[in-house]
């Protein structure tokens, strides 16, 4: 891929939806260009088309206009299965409350998107215990969700974001339920994934989290407000 | 269910069957009340039933009759000494075994030398056989009816009934135990009048035959002989004084009455199939909804619709499926309950309980489907934000 080439690209998008007679424009007209390797933070108030764009990039929603380029595909353009396919090999998702699959135990949950793609039991176990090792929960492989700590169950949702070796990370708000120590453990943890070489865009109201990136994304009313690389 | 209606009409099939499907029965039978009075006014003999001249021309006229049993039947006492049976003496030919399937278990037939000579002997019925000689076996014993003696030559099998003979002094009321004697014999010993003093009053009859099985060679032809048959009786008696029995007929009837009773069994079945169907459904989609955001989470791992249907068809399929197995197993226990408590037959085809447990997996399938395909279509941003 070329260097120069944003991995994600946003073309004067807009989204709307219709609720009854009344169309709410959650974004309109965005263009964003993030590269390979950023480390960058959307902040704004709520109701300003954060969730919106994170969908977006997501590849969970569909512009209403405009274009979407990930990794130089256009998004905009594909069919459901295909969306699939992104979502599961080229995007990673952690989100607040951490979303883990209660029935399952860590190494099973880091398993599913391997499981979507149809890598073989062994392989997917083999990352899985790696994944596991890198996030420090090497001990609590067979434990289920309720019998970890929250940023314990964060750390399983980052591995499993991280399991299908993803170009994206994407998390919302990913210390918005923890204490402040778990909290600085997990941003630690994207410092250093970072540092290895992973993009990682994330969502959050939370101005001190919002330092620790390199650029701060400003929204307001869903449009740029401000674009700040430090 | 369907095992015990299978085991019912086979009963009635089995009784059918020891008829003969290829036979035709001729019975003679006493004219209707009104019919005596008008015919019978001044004459004491009571003149009624299949002729003589009835077998040589039914043997003459329709092709495709192969043999021909007529029997008179008598209804005496038959005595051992001091024991004493109530029973039906046959007056036959020496193939009639053969001819109703009836087989003798002990001893032998008599034959057609026995037949010509008009010899008294005798073929005891199993249960008046067992009355009659409790304690030894009665070949070549005697029986006396009236005056005149009869050498037991042969036992014949216990005709085939459900389950009648457990103690023998109430199966006794349910059938007359017949007797066979040679019908030379017979015509020997009774002449064509019999003297019948039933319940006070006094009657004289003529009959020649009361009991005529014709056999035919082709079970297709069956109906088709019966008909003549039936024609011919027709044009020589003035008097409806015959019945024509075709086992065939009735066997046919019984796999009509059979069908519809199974259809009825079946439709049953097939309500409350749709009943556990629409049960399935039912909690396949409240666990669809209740799992909501676990959708949402696989979707956003890469999940395709296909993925989500599949594994929602499984659980509906698993569920079904264990349901299916447990019906199998309360379907195969109930009919031997059946069995053992109601005294009626069940017959468990091999088929039923693989297609039982086929037909749930298949119900799993078909009410899973709706609501997996629902949980597939959840649009994943909705399923994700879902509390």
């Amino acid at each position: 891929m070329n260097p120069l080439q944003p991995i994600v690209s946003l073309q004067s998008v807009r989204r709307s939806y219709s609720l009854g007679d009344v169309v709410v424009e959650a974004l309109r007209g965005l263009t964003l260009d993030i590269a390979a390797g950023e480390y960058i933070a959307i902040m704004g108030p709520s109701g300003c088309g954060k969730s919106t764009l994170l969908n977006l990039l997501g590849c969970l929603d569909r512009p209403t206009s405009g274009r979407y380029l990930l990794g130089g595909t256009d998004i905009s353009s594909l069919d459901d299965d295909s969306l699939s396919e992104i979502r599961g090999r080229r995007l990673g998702f952690i989100f607040q409350s951490y979303n883990l699959i209660q029935q399952l135990n860590v190494l099973e949950n880091i398993e599913v998107p391997l499981f979507y793609q149809g890598r073989s039991d062994k392989e997917a176990r083999e990352i899985a215990i790696g994944l596991a090792k890198r996030v420090g929960l090497e001990k609590r492989m067979d434990h289920k969700p309720f019998e970890l700590s929250g940023g314990q169950q964060q750390r399983v949702a980052i591995a499993r974001a991280l399991a299908s070796d993803p170009l994206v990370l994407l998390a919302d708000e990913a210390t918005g339920n923890l204490d402040s120590g778990s909290g600085r453990e997990i941003l630690g943890l994207f410092d250093e994934l970072n540092a290895a070489g992973k993009t990682l865009i994330m969502v959050t109201h939370d101005s001190s989290v919002g330092e620790r990136s390199h650029r701060i994304v400003r929204l307001r009313d869903g449009q740029l407000e401000s674009d700040n690389r430090r | 269910m369907l095992a015990i209606g299978e085991g019912a009409s086979y009963e009635a099939q089995e009784q059918i069957k020891s008829l003969g499907a290829q036979n035709i029965i001729i019975r003679s039978v006493k004219p209707s009340e009104d019919q005596k009075v008008t015919t019978q006014q001044n004459n004491s003999t009571l003149d009624y039933g299949i002729k003589y001249e009835d077998i040589s021309r039914i043997q003459a006229t329709i092709p495709g009759v192969v043999t021909i049993v007529p029997a008179r039947v008598m209804r005496e006492y038959v005595w051992n000494i001091t024991v004493r049976v109530d029973a039906e003496v046959v007056g036959t030919v020496s193939w009639y075994p053969t001819m109703r399937n009836h087989r003798v278990a002990e001893g032998r037939f008599f034959s057609e030398i026995d037949q010509l000579a008009g010899e008294n002997v005798c073929a005891l019925g199993s249960e008046m056989a067992r009355r009659l000689f409790p304690m030894e076996t009665p070949l070549g014993k005697a029986v006396r009816i009236g005056s005149q003696y009869y050498r037991v030559v042969g036992v014949m099998e216990p005709v085939s009934r459900a389950k009648g003979d457990d103690t023998g002094q109430s199966s006794a009321q349910q059938s007359v135990d017949r007797m066979f004697i040679p019908l030379s014999t017979a015509k020997q010993r009774y002449g064509e009048i019999l003297f019948k003093n039933r319940s006070g009053s006094f009657e004289r009859e003529r009959v020649a035959l009361h009991e005529v099985t014709v056999k035919v060679d082709d079970p297709s032809k069956v109906i088709g002989v019966s008909l003549a048959v039936k024609d011919l009786m027709e044009r020589n008696h003035k008097k409806k004084d015959y019945d024509v029995v075709v086992p065939l007929e009735l066997l046919r009837q019984k796999e009509k009455t059979k069908r519809i009773f199974n259809i009825v069994l079946g439709s049953i079945a097939a309500i409350s199939l749709l009943v556990g169907g629409i049960g399935i459904m039912n909690i396949m989609l409240a666990n669809v909804t209740e799992r909501t955001r676990e959708i949402g989470i696989r979707r956003a791992l890469g999940a395709k619709q296909r993925d989500i249907t599949l594994q929602f068809l499984i659980e509906a399929v698993l569920l079904s499926g264990v349901g299916g197995a447990l019906g199998v197993l309360l379907g195969v226990a109930i009919p031997f309950a059946v069995s053992a408590l109601a005294d009626m037959k069940t017959i468990i085809t091999v088929w039923s309980p693989l297609a039982a447990f086929t037909i749930s997996a298949l119900v799993g399938v078909i009410f899973g489907l709706y609501p997996a395909l629902r949980a597939a279509k959840m649009d994943p941003v909705e399923a994700l934000r879902h509390e």
